[in-house]
């Protein structure tokens, strides 16, 4: 068995060991060789102990879901050994420390080489101690016949902040054990990685990253949010940013004061933000109405991870949809995207604020664990700042304000539902706003025709805002025999499973939705009708979009996969599972 | 010496929906004098409101004036401040919405400091919901709610604004509204979170703590060898209540920079001033360097 550029590597071992940040650094040292990475986190809602592992795909191509396959296998406990067992593939090898015990039947009985190192004594010799992990990634490199200099990079910069004699010590542990892993084991392992020189410069992002970097440039200066897994690193990201981009972070008591200081902000003529996950969703929902009520912008980006209640904290899932699209009392409008991709996260990060003041209410961006958290490479050009737009819809410049007629009101009864704001400060534009049904000017006010007409007013918005929804997008051939039918995260792993059907001679297609609220029901259902069977394939039990396109676009699907296990789909699940998912939508 | 504006520029023509005698009444009437006391015009001032009797203040005058939801108007009032630090923002709202539902954000504006005057109508009941008992009901109130009397102590919000480190806090009588006046006046022009507690009767639902009841108990904090930079004095004056309850500045400390006088972004312009003048150049250049760390 001999592959070049086509494999899995997967680091596992005990939370508190640097899994993820030896993972993350090891990533980053093949983007740096040109080749594509897809890098995912699985680890649990503790500081120290417990199985936590990182993966990481390498390809000549992108990849957009976790092969579910691992073709060397690091394990920095024992017990990694036994728990990816299963997962190892043909041809594959185990790389540890010498010193732990490990029964050796089970890996050669299935044909997995057994590398044991003396990793320990490697990092103990030529640094210290803490450099085993180190010393585990140097091997990796070597029996795959990595080139150094790359992994020397990253050592480099990563370790520069701890000083020359960290940076060192890990440069010779590594190359160490590089060493000795290539001379030991180098030709008998036939999954082998090599640079390609002439790939493009690319950005190893993650969804979190990439949507923070769209909000700043989309004009976002004021983020209020509590923490919660895994939304936080969106404002960690910001806040790192130095005072000259301007952005007020405001680490709040709770969701709700967050919610409220960035209804607030808004209201005072910012761009602002919360971030959160379910849990502080909930939190959120009655600040929602008040944007909505008082038609102030506001964008949420809300992370899913397990549910209900504190669930998987540190997992993925696609569960919220419906709460989101119906939380509230009351009927108001709001928009909901859903981005499937780190690119379309970049995008949801401005266009969610153009949407917000455009139609003056809450949108809210539908992430999730998967799509948040995992490392992606990216052209550098797919993050383009040119084509950011800011359209801050009727928002009235000072300019515009001080031409303003004597009497302005601020929730006039505009044809299209969206009066004109003026941000409060100006002369001309003095006015109230109320969480109670209020009239033109803003003053509370029960009247039965101001009630209707402010109604009409307010949720005339949706109608025009559901006019620039985008319809679903199709990837794959046209008229397949199957459609996969996604919306956030699952594209990835839809996307990889329609290629390997179409690849391996069958016909398959995926049906991505990203705007699902308002959802724009007759392209929606045009394309739904067009296809010759579709299945809806979920992160979550009861199959939400199904039932949202049978509510909105009076559509069937002909059958849904599902999974709430808190792991994203692999593209081998949604294949072996297209078999069985001729089930009914559950009612 | 600023030119006083003349109060009435904050009328408003609303129907005015408070009791007659109600407490509401002489803080509307105090705010107006205050602003207009201190030239604040009406674009230049936001009152920011909850829910409750005392919550629709900013419904009954020309001002900019946001009606929040329950127990939430300091948050909202805050992120005013974050995004446009030259507004003044004044809070009015209730004993229930401030410190019951909204106590956690009461708790955070002591110990945070934003340059926000926050006027707490503290009626001791719940009035717009006909009756029930408040945070500040005396223990062994008898309410819809609590009809063998209440069993909870009552919540001392000038104990905790002390302890959670507010810098300037106040209390007033509805029952004097001029004195009430130079209370807000003073507030406001603190700079930094100034709390006033006005007692003022709900003339429907608390038949215990009346006008007479008050001015039977009340003293004023100036007539008395009083120093109200002095925090331990404070303390001990926090704690009156039952024969005697001092009215005017208990606590007051000042020189000490606001939240948002430490927040480094806000240093060179508000996000609203940058907002402005983004939407023309979005400095895509300044953006393109953010790639760097990816690589």
């Amino acid at each position: 068995m001999s592959r070049v550029n086509d494999m899995s590597i997967l680091i596992g071992g005990d939370a508190g060991q640097g899994v993820e940040s030896s993972g993350a650094g090891f990533a980053l040292s093949f983007a740096r060789a040109g080749l594509h990475v897809l890098a995912t986190q699985d680890y649990r809602s503790r500081i120290r102990g417990g199985h936590n592992f990182y993966q990481i795909r390498l390809s000549e191509r992108p990849r957009y879901a976790a092969s579910g396959l691992v073709h060397l296998l690091l394990a920095l406990t024992p017990e990694s050994v036994a728990l990816h067992l299963d997962s190892i593939a043909e041809g594959g090898a185990v790389i540890f420390p010498d010193k732990f015990e490990i029964d050796e039947a089970p890996l050669k009985e299935r044909g997995i080489r057994v590398d044991a190192l003396p990793l320990l004594r490697i990092a103990e010799e030529h640094g210290n101690r803490i450099m085993a992990n180190t010393a585990a990634l140097g091997a990796a490199a070597g029996v795959t016949g990595f080139p150094f200099d790359y992994m020397a990079s990253v050592i480099k910069d990563n370790f520069a902040r701890k000083g020359q004699e960290a940076v060192d010590g890990n440069v010779r542990v590594a190359e160490a054990a590089y060493q000795m892993a290539r001379q030991r084991y180098g030709d008998d392992f036939g999954y082998k990685l090599q640079p390609l020189p002439e790939a493009p410069k690319r950005m190893l992002i993650n969804g979190n990253e990439a949507f923070a970097i769209g909000a700043l440039a989309g004009g976002c200066r004021f983020v209020s949010a509590y923490p919660m897994t895994p939304a936080t690193s969106i404002m960690e990201w910001l806040a790192t940013l130095p005072p000259v981009y301007g952005v007020v972070i405001k680490h709040t008591e709770d969701e709700i004061a967050a919610a409220c200081m960035a209804i607030g902000a808004s209201y005072a003529g910012a761009r602002a933000l919360t971030v959160t996950s379910g849990g502080g969703f909930c939190l959120m929902v009655e600040s929602l109405g008040l944007a909505g009520m008082t038609e102030v912008p506001l964008v949420v980006a809300e992370v899913q991870r397990g549910g209900p209640s504190t669930g998987l904290p540190t997992r993925t899932e696609q569960s919220d949809l419906l709460f989101v699209i119906n939380a509230g009392q009351g009927e108001f409008p709001r928009i909901v995207l859903a981005p499937g991709t780190i690119e379309e996260c970049f995008e949801a990060g401005w266009r969610s604020f153009n949407l917000a003041e455009k139609y003056q209410c809450p949108v809210v961006v539908l992430s999730d664990q998967f799509l948040s958290s995992s490392l992606r490479t990216l052209d550098t050009a797919a993050i383009d700042f040119g084509s950011v737009r800011i359209d801050r819809g009727p928002t009235l410049t000072y300019e515009e304000i001080e031409r303003l007629p004597d009497g302005y009101n601020r929730f006039q009864f505009a044809e299209s539902g969206v009066s004109p704001r003026a941000v409060p400060g100006h002369p001309k534009a003095v006015y109230a706003s109320s969480s109670d049904e209020h009239d033109e000017t803003g003053h509370i006010n029960e009247e039965i025709e101001n009630r209707r007409l402010m109604m009409q007013k307010r949720m005339r918005k949706l109608e025009r805002a559901e006019e620039e929804m985008r319809p679903p997008a199709l990837y794959g051939p046209e008229g397949a025999e199957v459609t996969l039918v996604c919306w956030g995260s699952t594209f990835g792993p839809c996307r990889e499973a329609a290629d390997a059907i179409n690849e391996g001679g069958g016909s398959a297609n995926v049906l991505q939705f990203s705007d699902l609220w308002p959802l724009p029901a007759e392209p929606a259902e045009r394309e739904l009708k067009a296809c010759r069977r579709t299945v809806a394939v979920e992160q979550n039990y009861t199959s939400q979009l199904a039932k949202l396109l049978r509510m909105t676009a009076g559509f069937q699907v002909g059958g849904t996969l599902t999974k709430y296990d808190g792991r994203p789909f692999t593209p081998a699940e949604i294949v072996a599972g297209l078999e069985t998912a001729a089930a009914p939508v559950r009612r | 010496m600023v030119t006083r504006l003349d109060p009435k520029i904050f009328d408003a023509t609303a129907d005015v929906t408070w009791c007659a005698g109600c407490g509401d009444f002489a803080v509307l009437k105090a705010l107006k004098l205050a602003l207009a006391d201190l030239a604040i015009e009406q674009h230049q001032a936001l009152v920011v409101s909850g829910i409750g009797c005392g919550s629709k203040l900013p419904d009954y005058m020309t001002v900019n004036g946001y009606m929040t939801i329950h127990g939430r108007p300091l948050p909202v009032a805050t992120g005013v401040k974050l995004a446009n630090p030259q507004m003044h923002v004044v809070v009015v709202n209730g004993d229930g919405d401030s410190y019951g539902i909204g106590g956690n954000h009461f708790v955070q504006a002591c110990r945070r400091n934003p340059d926000i005057t926050q006027i707490v109508e503290n009626n001791q009941i719940y009035g717009l919901t006909k009756g029930q008992y408040s945070p500040t009901s005396d223990k062994g109130s008898i309410t819809t709610t609590s009809p063998d009397g209440s069993i909870e102590l009552a919540f001392n919000p000038m104990a905790v604004a002390l302890a959670g480190g507010a810098t300037f806090i106040a209390r007033a009588f509805a029952g004097e509204p001029k004195h009430l006046a130079q209370l807000i006046a003073a507030g406001i022009q603190h700079r930094g979170y100034a709390l006033i507690d006005v007692l003022q009767p709900c003339v429907t639902f608390n038949r215990v703590n009346t006008y007479d009841w008050y001015r039977k108990r009340v003293y004023h904090l100036e007539d008395e060898d009083y120093d109200a930079s002095d925090r331990d004095a404070a303390w001990a004056r926090a704690h009156e209540w039952e024969e005697r309850i001092p009215l005017g500045v208990l606590y007051r400390v000042g020189g000490l920079p606001t939240y948002e006088d430490q927040v480094r972004a806000l240093q060179d312009g508000s996000p609203v001033s940058r907002l402005f003048d983004l939407a023309k150049s979005p400095r895509p250049q300044q953006y393109e360097r953010l790639k760097e760390e990816f690589f």
